[in-house]
């Protein structure tokens, strides 16, 4: 018998017997069942070197980098954008000022969507969820007075992501920053819109070969820039478990990856900038386990499955973001517990970049109180608590070791059936992973139905009268003038010019040319995000998403 | 004749906000609770919401609005059944919807409003005591 079978028929079952235990669901977040203890035993038949390996070594699991953040702390990142561009602007300028070391950009819906302010389809979005952006006016106003050259920026946007990119660097071009000092990201990844966030023009086909032309246009000319953030977080903020997050992140990731190879690029030369973007959700240990998982399977598939040579190309490095879905309306203070913890997972789980979610969020954007109060969460783990002083603390762990296997065999399952079906585009038009999170989704509010899991707050320790909190409203009047000034300004351009880069735009689109170079130089004779995207919905007609719930 | 045929609910989602994860658990909850659920699907103009209730001779229609766009969508779903004579079409929904809007939409002719952290049986509750079959 085993002595963990012993330590439990000696020591543990008596006990339980006269002293049960709680009655809880002992099982991760995920549903992972979990044992009341894991031991040495757990990890026999492992190889430290295969599993694990040295932080900054093949499989990564311990770190993408020799140093961690005993060299450079993870970089904090406030997801930030509401209202005018110079509202943003500002809010930019205050997260700076208060040691916040990238920029994050949230654009409003119709930016998002292909829609300019002045669409009738924009009418009450403009400036809510994130900043208004129609042209190239707009662009130099969010970004006025922040030198591109030293400030890496993030922008999450898709399927306008080429629009945003082309403006970019014709700002960056203004300010005399030349593209190979650009360093950046793009949320860009079409795959998982159609997955979880839905925000698309047109089907996956032509959504994947623009994210390809702008892989294999960075890959030439903007070196240091991330084209695309393979992004889990929606997919876990639709409602998914940590193990659909994990599985259908890396096969979108794979999806990319086959798409620039068809495309005729090596391996090598643009897997390095391919970068990711995660959920930390509450349960600890799951997350953490989820990170040093995306990092040991993505390393494997690169050195495996495409034959990667250089260490840059399997080394998944990635953003994190407190999980927007747990935080609750009620009570909203307590939202800032729930942030300090799952940013410490994200620590632990050795992120390369952070955004702790503010405790307003439920009710709105944060306001700059509350936005202070969670970048100061940030801060103090960096600098009070001790836990960026050593590498990957919890290696070796029996549990958590015992949990990142488990949570990439259940991961690995996912992706052979996606592999089965003839990859992630297929699986999406079958509508496999959409249909996986509606069911998980479900599952997950009937149990809150059900009072089967704890939310304080919501079902548990909740106060019948609450104080209200303050939050940001959007002035209606940001509308209005957004609207005039994009009206304004689109008066004032050369209509000819205008004509002649749709004309060349929708050449591009029809000729499989890389769309990049030609949408660089419209957006500099001031197109707009709305005029390319109706060139798109031309050319590649829309998108209908199947009906599943 | 006095068995009311089953109730009807169209739930839909205006506007561009892509947010569709409570839309789903609800229609899929109130399909479980034995109603007639239609989804709309994402990114629906208020046109399309409202012709889709008046052609599947819908009793209530649901809207789910998590991107601040609230009181203009709402608002022109309503105005739209009144133009089109279907004013006696239920409208209630939920979101991301501060308490002083709520107030405003209520008072404007939104029956219900449902906000963060709402159990699906209220929801349904909400439908079983208030929305009545068309004769």
């Amino acid at each position: 018998m085993s002595d963990k079978r012993e330590w439990e028929e000696r020591t543990y079952r008596p006990f339980v017997a006269k002293s049960p235990e709680r009655p809880v669901r002992f099982e991760s977040l995920s549903g992972l069942p979990l044992q009341p203890l894991y031991t040495p035993e757990d990890l026999e038949g492992t190889s430290y070197a295969e599993r694990l390996g040295h932080p900054g070594e093949y499989p990564f699991t311990r770190g993408v980098y020799p140093t961690m953040y005993r060299g450079k702390l993870w970089t904090m990142r406030m997801f930030a954008g509401f209202g005018r561009p110079e509202d943003t602007n500002a809010r930019f300028k205050y997260l700076l000022e208060q040691g916040q070391t990238g920029l994050s950009t949230a654009f409003d819906m119709p930016a998002l969507m292909g829609y300019d302010a002045d669409h009738p389809r924009a009418r009450g979005e403009v400036g809510k969820e994130g900043v208004s952006i129609s042209t190239l006016d707009d662009f130099a106003r969010l970004f006025a007075d922040i030198p591109l050259g030293e400030v890496t920026t993030s922008m999450t946007i898709n399927c306008t992501a080429s629009v945003a990119l082309a403006m970019y660097l014709a700002i960056a071009e203004k300010q005399g920053v030349a593209w190979d000092r650009v360093g950046g990201t793009m949320q860009n990844d079409m795959l998982k819109e159609f997955i979880a966030q839905k925000e698309w023009i047109c089907p996956p086909t032509p959504a994947v070969r623009i994210v390809t032309d702008m892989i294999e246009f960075t890959a030439k000319h903007v070196p240091r820039f991330n084209p695309v953030s393979i992004s889990g977080y929606h997919i876990r903020e639709a409602g998914s478990t940590a193990v659909q997050e994990l599985a259908f992140t890396l096969a979108d990731g794979l999806g990319y990856v086959e798409a620039a190879l068809a495309r005729g690029l090596a391996i090598d030369s643009f897997a390095p900038r391919l970068s990711f973007f995660f959920d930390i959700h509450n349960d600890f240990f799951e997350e953490i386990a989820k990170l040093r998982a995306a990092r040991r399977m993505w390393a494997r598939f690169m050195k495996e499955r495409y034959g990667a040579k250089k260490a840059e190309s399997m080394r998944l490095r990635t953003h994190t973001q407190t999980a927007g879905v747990s935080a609750t309306a009620q009570q909203p203070l307590n939202n800032i517990a729930r942030v300090a913890v799952q940013a410490l997972a994200a620590v632990l789980g050795g992120a390369q970049s952070l955004h702790t979610n503010s405790y307003d969020e439920t009710w709105a954007l944060p306001t700059e109180e509350a936005v202070t109060v969670a970048l100061r969460t940030q801060q103090i783990l960096a600098e009070e608590t001790g836990v960026a002083l050593t590498i990957d603390p919890l290696g070796g762990s029996y549990y958590l070791e015992t949990l990142t296997d488990q949570m990439e065999a259940a991961a690995l399952e996912y992706i052979r059936k996606i592999d089965a079906m003839g990859g992630i585009v297929r699986a999406i038009d079958a509508g496999y992973p959409q249909k996986e999170i509606a069911d998980a989704a479900y599952r997950y509010q009937l149990m809150d139905d059900r009072n089967e899991k704890v939310v304080v707050g919501v079902n548990r320790h909740v106060m019948k009268e609450e104080r209200p909190i303050k939050f940001l409203k959007i002035d209606e009047a940001v509308e209005l003038e957004q609207i005039e000034k994009v009206k304004a300004f689109k008066a004032a351009r050369d209509v000819g010019k205008v004509e002649k880069r749709l004309k060349h735009l929708a050449e591009a689109c029809r000729r499989g040319q890389n769309v990049m170079p030609v949408l660089i130089d419209a957006v500099k004779d001031y197109v707009s995000l709305g005029e390319v995207s109706d060139v798109y919905r031309q050319v590649f007609g829309l998108y209908r998403e199947p009906i599943i719930f | 004749m006095t068995a009311a045929r089953t109730v009807r609910v169209v739930v839909a989602k205006p506007g561009l906000d892509g947010h569709d994860r409570g839309a789903k658990i609800v229609a899929r909850a109130l399909r479980d609770a034995g109603f007639e659920v239609i989804y709309t699907g994402l990114h629906q103009t208020p046109e399309q919401i409202v012709a889709t209730a008046i052609q599947e001779d819908a009793d209530a229609i649901g809207l789910s609005v998590l991107s601040g766009a609230h009181n203009y969508l709402f608002k022109r779903v309503l105005e739209l059944l009144k133009e089109k004579g279907a004013g006696d079409v239920a409208v209630f929904g939920g979101g991301i919807i501060p308490p002083e809007d709520i107030a405003a939409l209520k008072a404007m002719g939104v029956r219900e409003l449902f906000t963060p952290g709402t159990s699906t049986q209220d929801i349904i509750r909400f439908v079983r005591e208030n929305i009545r079959a068309a004769a």
